[in-house]
């Protein structure tokens, strides 16, 4: 690999973990569509009637609710949507007296569930809704766990086939060109159903017109990325159980930093492990190769001591062996000469 | 040694360990009818506000990052070439292996439809997902671990070739390992980075992946420590000498090893601490709870670590070991527990239900059970005298 390459996935590397937020191409876009649809939710006119719910019961054919829906006691606990209710209305008591909300799927435009779900059971529709599909559901709750507002539910009591649970914007009802059953109810036209741009229009109409009676704000135009449900209220919106803490950020780009490191890991440590390796190795190998090396130097250098050992002894033979020859020879001399002497003398006493 | 062990099983049955794992088994055995005939509502305490209980919390991220033994420790010997280490990782294979072949197992009691579970593989890919991204890596590792292991079973049932080939990939098996793990140990963290509105401010962090994936190293040199202290009484006398005389070495090596790798994520989350400004929640009662996780179970053990390292002392290290395979679990439990759905009023809090308990019991019986009944009978404490000094 080139030296350059690599640094460049090494830099890119380092920005994934430091720039997580604005690593946005991991995350893949879900809508939002342009012709959208959804509900415009008004607090100001909402009576808490249930009326919303009764219709809701109805049209999606859900169990019998425990309480009759004209029992309005109800309303003094704080309810959630369950496996047996997509919406529900809570009353909130504020400085002006009580304030009804309704609570469903807001059907949100880049949906925390869709983005979650590791099947694909939720997909944003053309039409707005958020549907969900049971026959490909793992039953994981994951999107329980993602979705900011804690909408989905689940049937705990279904040994088999448990499914997730949720408000599904009446999509079949809006296929035969009718609205949702909640919105059809209503009596007070706290709901308005339409396009969300129009929606939108129509609900800052509401404000500017009466600019006492609004909080200056459109709640899910810009929250976890939009939401195709959007309220408006007379009172801040945290004091009718709308958190106001989310963020205008969306689940996929929540994720998108995560998701964005997984082909730089992929692509990157191969490559270090490997280099690591390699250095290792190679670090295995110069020790092994001066082991050899320090192995050969020793012998040969014990070889040439040997040699200059021999050379030394061979020469210090050598002059011994002449030194004996000279002692031998010398020793020959005298004796010749001593015996020559020895016969001088016996001639001398001979004559 | 096999005479020994047959010696052994006969002795008697009902050991006091005999009898307890014996009494979570039946037991376990009893929820999980009651599991798969009542559903979920009928052994936990989970609700609309709260899907996820002990079964992931404990379960899954606790068993990942406790597995994760497998591959900090065949990088360590095969990538960093620290042959020294070589006698720890069959021990730490067959750990790893269990304990996510175990995370497999108990997710079939928490998810809805388990025979379902190859779905996200095979049928309908949810590619923007964090959990595919778990799910896809934790198959293939279950697979990479699976095919790691082999040998010790191949030596077992003496086919060496296979054997010889299956050691051939080593190198390419533990990089894949690397990764894979790299990958899903950092997004079981990134998992919760789409709920900022659900958990606790001091825990939620855009950098979640990174300390997963820094802590579960942690973990794993801790858990080589600990479960090598743990199996060391029971499988002595199947230990062979290279084990136990590099024993005390490793430890020494991984200790030293954890202790910096503790002392960086200690920094990395003071960084995380910064980057959100998030100190003045450091006054409240999540911030104490936050500041025992991160002293006592954090700095404490790097400490801890540091000291048994520089005095040469095993016993220092290996409470160590112990106190940050405690702190995972704390901090895994914080994450997905404590902290997650901080928001809702306490009455709407979640707590653990027998059942529930009673699953994860019977979940770590199992994997007790099975690695002692692998580990007498294949060559994981020792080398097998056919192949010794070979690999
Ligand atoms: S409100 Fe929740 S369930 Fe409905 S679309 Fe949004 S994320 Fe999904
Ligand atoms: S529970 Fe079903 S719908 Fe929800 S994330 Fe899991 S697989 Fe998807």
């Amino acid at each position: 690999m080139l030296r350059r390459t690599f640094l460049g996935l090494l830099g890119a590397a380092g920005a994934s973990v430091a720039l997580p937020m604005s690593a946005k191409a991991g995350g893949k876009k879900f809508g939002p569509h342009p012709d959208t649809q959804g509900v415009l939710f008004d607090a100001t006119r909402c009576i808490g009637c249930r009326q919303c719910e009764a219709a809701c019961n109805e049209v999606n054919e859900l169990p019998a609710p425990d309480k009759k829906f004209d029992d309005l006691s109800v309303l003094d606990t704080e309810r959630r949507t369950d496996e047996k209710t997509y919406t529900i209305v809570n009353k909130y008591q504020t400085e002006t007296g009580p304030v009804f909300r309704k609570s469903q799927c807001n059907h949100c435009l880049e949906p925390a569930c869709a983005s979650a779900c590791f099947v694909k059971a939720f997909k944003k529709e053309p039409n707005g809704a958020v549907s969900y599909d049971a026959s490909v559901c793992v039953g994981c709750r994951y999107c329980m766990v993602a979705c900011p507002f804690s909408i989905p539910a689940y049937e705990y009591g279904e040994p088999l086939t448990p499914r997730v649970m949720k408000c599904t914007m009446c999509a079949p009802r809006l296929a035969e060109g009718k609205l949702p059953g909640c919105v059809e109810r209503c009596p007070k036209e706290a709901l308005t159903f339409g396009p969300r741009d129009e929606l939108i229009k129509i609900a800052r109409a509401r404000i500017n017109a009466f600019p006492g009676k609004y909080v200056d704000h459109v709640y899910g135009e810009h929250e976890m990325g939009g939401t195709s449900w959007m309220y408006i209220s007379g009172q801040p919106f945290s004091e009718i159980g709308l958190r106001e803490d989310l963020g205008t950020a969306s689940a996929p780009e929540l994720t998108a930093g995560a998701l964005a490191s997984v082909p730089i890991v992929v692509g990157l440590w191969p490559v270090l492990l490997g280099g690591i390796y390699a250095v290792s190795k190679r670090k295995d190998k110069i020790a092994n190769d001066e082991r050899v090396m320090a192995v050969k130097d020793a012998l040969s250098k014990a070889a040439d001591q040997a040699e200059k050992k021999l050379h030394e002894e061979l020469s210090k033979a050598e002059t011994a062996s002449q030194r004996r020859i000279e002692v031998e020879v010398k020793k020959a001399v005298e004796e010749a000469l001593s015996a020559k002497d020895e016969d001088a003398e016996k001639s001398e006493e001979e004559a | 040694m096999s005479a020994e062990t047959v010696a052994a099983e006969k002795k008697s049955l009902f050991t006091p360990f005999n009898i307890i794992a014996g009494i979570i088994l039946i037991a376990g055995l009893v929820v999980t009818v009651m599991r798969f005939t009542g559903g979920l509502g009928a052994v936990t305490n989970l609700d609309q506000n709260n899907p996820w209980g002990i079964w992931i919390g404990f379960d899954l991220l606790c068993g990942v990052a406790l597995a994760a033994g497998g591959y900090t420790t065949s990088a360590a010997c095969y990538v960093f070439g620290l042959k020294k280490y070589h006698s720890a990782v069959r021990p730490a294979i067959l750990t790893a292996f269990l304990g996510y072949a175990l995370v497999v197992f108990a997710l079939h009691y928490d998810v809805g439809r388990p025979w379902r579970l190859p779905y996200p593989i095979f049928v309908q890919q949810g590619t923007t997902s964090l959990l595919f991204e778990v799910g896809l890596c934790v198959f293939l590792y279950l697979t990479v671990l699976f095919i790691e292991f082999t040998p010790a079973m191949f030596e077992w049932l003496g086919m060496k070739k296979i054997r010889n080939v299956v050691v051939k990939l080593t190198l390419a098996l533990t990089i894949m390992g690397v990764v894979l793990s790299t990958l899903h140990q950092s997004s079981l963290g990134a998992l919760f980075t789409i709920a900022p509105s659900k958990l606790h401010p001091l825990w939620y962090s855009q950098y979640l992946p990174v300390f997963f994936f820094v802590s579960s190293i942690c973990a794993g040199l801790s858990m080589v420590i600990f479960e090598g202290t743990l199996s060391h009484k029971p499988m002595h006398h199947l230990m062979d000498e290279e084990y136990l005389d590099n024993h005390d070495g490793l430890i020494l090596g991984f200790g030293k090893a954890a202790s910096l790798v503790l002392f960086g994520y200690f920094s990395i989350k003071v960084i995380g601490l910064a980057y959100d400004n998030n100190w003045h929640y450091l006054t409240t009662g999540y911030g104490a709870w936050f500041l025992v996780e991160m002293l006592g179970f954090v700095a404490l053990p790097s400490f801890l670590y540091a000291i048994g390292v520089r005095d040469r002392s095993i016993p220092v290290i290996k409470w160590a070991a112990a106190l940050t395979v405690l702190g995972i679990v704390v901090n895994r439990f914080n994450i997905s527990l404590v902290a997650f759905n901080y928001q809702l009023p306490s009455a709407q809090r979640y707590f653990p239900s027998w059942g529930e308990i009673t699953i994860s019991l019977f979940v770590v019986t199992i994997g007790v059970l099975v690695f002692r009944f692998v580990s007498t009978r294949m060559p994981i404490f020792y080398e097998h005298p056919d192949y010794k000094g070979e690999h």
